[in-house]
């Protein structure tokens, strides 16, 4: 319902009884695709009564490659690459995510190392994908440093991916049955010693702005998210759980050995900016207790998946100097990594929210159908019903606190 | 893994052309066109699943009937189960299905992007648009005629066609992802980019 601020009280304006050409006028304003606030490509439609948002159409597709048509068109292993740029903020997640989607259909379980593994990097990839929701955050509202400090303890995460996977950014770790390769000598070692200096650091960060006066101004009861909405649009991750919502899939259907970690799954009260921020900055902290705990009881054995013949790559030693591997190096390659028919649909708890793989197979290497439940796409479906009856400056702070990424929402 | 186990009775119970799809994972249904929304509204209301969390659609090819069948995903907050209703649109040629949009608001979004993809219409929909394709776009990129490389079309705005005397162009997979096809004599199953597909049997297209 269209807010009317010239006239607060309907009383007053029936006793004015101004004539039509007095009337406020309604503005069309198209924020986006290129705007600081939207995160990438989003471009909202909005009609404006003065500052008043009375309608807005989110307008999205600019960054749609087609990942679906993609999918159906190569092996599974190739797609691999593509998983990364989803959620751009947090590519070992969705590495994890559709390696797990695959193996559900293959009935194939992977070692405890591997596993392990997953969840570690994983968790790694929230804390920085939270990190920057909390700098971009800041950014939108106001708070400039907040950003400084956030993008310094993401370096130092890249810099650990870097040295785990080769690449900071598009890191491609997961293979179907296992990894990419094991973690190098040491490694586990500096993640401990991240988790060291982050807390204090993360404590700092939110400190500068829990309780900042302007952070409070424009985010408490700013953007406010019902419980009944939060369901109907299938919102999920940190903005569920900011509206109540205890939905974690981690605890609710644990996966890749989630249920043997100790972690609490933060919830707001209100529904509002400022809770999702809240549940974010917990959230951060959750899973550093999730990272201390696979550090401290590092397992060991394989780290993938030795008995998965047809779809695990042998060694490379091995490829170059055994018959019987060559070949099969060669049918993985060209024909991939052979599935049984059926349809499996795999949800995994990823930084933004739930990240969703409905495969469809014939049989063979490659996908018949690929469907990716991307969060931000369901996330930012409540904007038109959201941004109706806040100020424009108002539509920023949620923006950043819904924390969404085109990469994945337009796929 | 959980499952409901109870599910699969008690829906064909209620529901007797509901019949049970081939599924790896949760209980799935294959349920008539005409009783889908009874049934997403029963499962809604009388076993907690709460959550729409994905609706998408699948195209068999043009040789099959029915050509498109649209994929329900349910979740439960309260079971932490998840349910899976799969329905045949009737009408290959204009494949219509009744929308969900009254029943989860997030329907809306979910089923433009279907359109979209696929063409299938929802009825009832309040705001049936393109998505991620521009307004005016003519295909339809998910089915499975539409090829990899894309279709050369005009620009969305006449204005700036006409200006720059562009368009969008089809963009081959030069080197693009090269697949065998297996189960065909080695010749043929000799790794391609699927957008030139030829061999000795099946020579280039000129």
């Amino acid at each position: 319902m269209a807010a009317d601020f010239s006239f607060p009280d309907p009383a007053a304006k029936t006793a004015a009884n101004l004539p039509p050409e007095f009337e406020p006028e309604k503005m069309s304003l198209s924020m986006g695709p290129s705007h600081p606030s939207t995160h990438g490509v989003l471009r909202i439609q909005f009609e404006l009564e003065g500052e008043m948002v009375t309608k807005a159409d989110p307008i999205i597709g600019y960054l749609h490659r087609g990942d679906e048509k993609i999918a159906e068109n190569m092996t599974y292993n190739q797609f691999v690459p593509y998983t990364d740029r989803l959620d751009y903020i947090a590519p070992l997640a969705n590495n994890m995510a559709y390696a797990i989607a695959v193996e559900r259909l293959a009935h194939l379980e992977v070692p405890a190392r591997c596993a392990a593994i997953r969840v570690l990097t994983a968790e790694m990839a929230r804390v920085s994908s939270h990190m920057m929701g909390l700098g971009a955050f800041g950014i939108d509202v106001g708070a400039w440093s907040v950003f400084m400090y956030c993008f310094e303890e993401r370096e130092k995460l890249y810099k650990l991916f870097e040295e785990l996977t080769g690449a900071r950014f598009t890191t491609s770790y997961s293979r179907i049955g296992g990894l990419q390769r094991d973690v190098p000598p040491g490694w586990i070692e500096k993640v401990d010693a991240f988790c060291d200096q982050f807390l204090p650091i993360l404590d700092e960060c939110l400190a500068l702005l829990t309780r900042n006066k302007i952070f409070l101004d424009r985010t408490v009861d700013v953007g406010v998210i019902t419980k009944a909405d939060a369901i109907a649009y299938g919102l999920s991750g940190p903005n569920l759980r900011g509206s109540g919502i205890p939905t974690d899939l981690r605890k609710d259907r644990p996966y890749s050995g989630y249920e043997q970690y100790e972690f609490d799954v933060p919830v707001g009260a209100k529904g509002d900016c400022y809770d999702r921020f809240l549940c974010r900055g917990e959230e951060m902290k959750q899973s550093i207790r999730i990272i201390r705990q696979i550090v401290k009881n590092f397992p060991g054995g394989e780290w993938y998946a030795k008995d998965a013949r047809k779809i695990f790559a042998p060694p490379k030693d091995k490829v170059l100097t055994s018959m019987e591997e060559l070949i099969n190096n060669f049918m993985l390659v060209t024909e991939g990594p052979q599935m049984p028919a059926g349809e499996v649909y795999f949800e995994a708890e990823n930084p933004k929210g739930i990240l969703g793989f409905y495969i469809v197979s014939k049989g063979g290497g490659v996908p018949y159908r690929m469907k990716i439940r991307s969060p931000s796409f369901c996330n930012l479906s409540l904007l038109p019903k959201l941004c109706v009856g806040h100020l424009v400056s108002d539509v920023v702070s949620i923006l950043g606190s819904l924390d969404f990424v085109m990469g994945e929402c337009d796929r | 893994m959980t499952t409901d186990v109870d599910l699969p009775t008690a829906v064909s119970l209620k529901f007797p052309s509901a019949t049970a799809r081939a599924s790896l994972d949760c209980p799935a249904f294959d349920v008539p066109a005409g009783e889908i929304l009874a049934v997403l509204q029963h499962l809604r209301d009388h076993h907690v699943y709460d959550f729409l969390m994905d609706l998408t659609a699948i195209d068999w090819t043009a040789e099959q009937s029915p050509r498109f069948t649209v994929v329900w995903h349910l979740y439960s907050s309260t079971k932490h189960t998840y349910v899976r209703l799969a329905a045949g649109c009737p009408d290959n040629a204009a494949p219509v299905m009744p929308s969900t949009v009254g029943l989860w608001a997030g329907a809306n979004w979910l089923e433009r992007e279907v359109y979209d993809m696929f063409g299938i219409k929802f009825a009832g929909h309040p705001d049936l648009r393109r998505i991620l394709m521009w307004d005016g776009y003519p295909h339809f990129p998910l089915r499975k005629e539409f090829p990899l490389a894309g279709l050369p079309t005009d620009l969305p705005d006449a204005e700036i066609a006409a200006e720059t005397k562009a368009g969008v162009i089809a963009a081959p997979m030069a080197g693009g992802p090269f697949v065998a096809t297996p189960g065909q004599p080695m010749g043929d199953a000799e790794p391609r980019a699927k957008d030139e597909a030829w061999s000795e049997q099946n020579p280039k297209a000129e």
